[in-house]
């Protein structure tokens, strides 16, 4: 039978259940070899050569050289360690973060310092309204998200 | 005897720890968040323990996906401060209670919870933010440390009666453990956060605070919420909230309230702090 994933229709939400973490193991590892500075090294040298050295899918490769991070977790990344790839890169959770929901770190920090982004729309199955002007949070990734 | 005398919750953001190594803390963004420390700091200087039980969560830097432990008990000497991408925090080393954590595993694992004992860790910010919050700057951590990492990053983490039982567990080793020393337990992470995909920077007052309100007045009720609420009202990240109920657990029942702090934003996320003694 299959499990229960009630956490499956939250808009804008990938859950890092043990499907995805069975998607994303190299590439996750990949991610975490970063905290090493002579692996930061190698990879800054050449990410191409860095990531055949991982039995990574060639999707999850492409995600990383184009640091697209909802593509990342859609392939069974998560964000704990995908971390270590934009802390390669000098950035910040708030970068990355920014950059995942499309909005301009500027608009985002603004968002931020005003609130953050509002809880309502929470239910799923229905389009909730973006309280921020940024990208909205709806399920515009849900194609993404491989395990639905 | 032993004695836990305190309980102590805090949002253990790595921005925090950024903002307090590069001097950051006056600037008007930060200002704001350390202030509701300065008290917590006053108090921590008069009532420093001799040893803090500190229950946090591990960001994928002493665990890979080769390990992910449930609940994990830092038994060693000491715990080097992690290298997360940008170098270790400069902070002092972590200094642990190696005789205290192996009673409790022991005394835990025979009231049936399977505890996984760690000799060798590094610790990340989630263990050095608290305690650079509650101690400041000092050359060397005022009390020993021992680390307890709870899985919160591959879902399902523990449920919140399941942390909170095992505060309960931990009540009863720490009472039964002959050298009389004074424990604090803490519970660190939270609160309401998302940290990914479009959702990211969700934030929820309301349940922050009703947590807040809920965690002293009734735990009972509050550790029977399931994950799907925390995830869904606060965030896929606020589910470290769980981590909290440990520390409640092995409080008394009732608890004197002695501080509160809550402040949007910390980066991402929103910090809420609680200093609890016990009667």
């Amino acid at each position: 039978m299959a499990l229960d994933k009630p956490y499956s229709n939250i808009p804008g939400t990938t859950i890092f259940d043990a499907d995805q973490s069975r998607r994303g193991y190299w590439l996750n590892q990949f991610a975490m070899s970063l905290m090493k500075a002579e692996n930061r090294e190698r990879f800054k040298a050449n990410e191409r050569a860095y990531l055949d050295e991982w039995k990574m899918s060639e999707d999850q490769k492409q995600a990383v050289l184009a640091r697209d991070y909802n593509r990342m977790i859609a392939l069974g990344g998560n964000i704990y360690f995908l971390a270590k790839i934009f802390a390669t890169d000098g950035k910040s959770f708030q970068y990355a973060a920014a950059l995942m929901t499309g909005m301009s770190q500027e608009d985002y920090v603004k968002m931020m310092l005003s609130g953050g982004r509002s809880p309502e729309s929470n239910s799923g199955g229905r389009s909730p309204e973006n309280n921020s002007g940024g990208r909205s949070p709806d399920g515009s990734v849900t194609g993404e998200k491989s395990n639905g | 005897m032993a004695r836990i005398t305190a309980g102590v919750a805090t949002s253990h953001v790595p921005a925090i720890g950024a903002a307090l190594d590069l001097g950051k803390t006056q600037e008007a963004y930060w200002a704001p968040l350390f202030k509701g420390y300065e008290f917590s700091k006053q108090w921590m200087a008069a009532n420093t323990p001799d040893v803090v039980f500190l229950v946090y969560n591990d960001h994928a830097t002493a665990f890979s996906l080769d390990f992910i432990p449930t609940f994990a008990i830092g038994c060693a000497e000491e715990f080097q401060p992690a290298d997360e991408g940008w170098g270790p925090r400069p902070v002092p080393v972590v200094k642990g209670h190696p005789e205290l954590a192996a009673h409790i595993a022991q005394s835990v694992i025979q009231s049936d919870f399977d505890l996984t004992i760690v000799n060798r860790m590094d610790v990340d910010h989630g263990l050095t933010v608290p305690l650079s919050l509650m101690f400041g700057q000092p050359q060397e951590w005022p009390c020993k440390v021992i680390p307890f990492a709870v899985n919160v990053v591959q879902y399902p983490p523990p449920s919140g009666m399941r942390c909170y039982q095992l505060g309960k567990a931990i009540r009863r080793a720490i009472d039964s453990f002959d050298a009389g020393l004074n424990v604090q337990i803490w519970g660190t992470g939270g609160m309401s956060h998302q940290l990914q995909g479009p959702r990211a920077g969700l934030i929820n007052k309301e349940f922050d605070n009703r947590f807040l309100d809920r965690i002293v007045n009734e735990p009972d009720e509050l550790a029977k919420v399931p994950h799907i609420d925390y995830v869904r009202e606060a965030g896929s990240e606020g589910i470290e909230l769980v981590m909290w109920l440990i520390m409640r657990g092995a409080l008394d029942a009732k608890v004197r309230q002695v501080h509160r702090f809550y402040h949007v934003p910390a980066s991402n996320t929103a910090v809420g702090h609680l200093i609890l003694e016990n009667s």
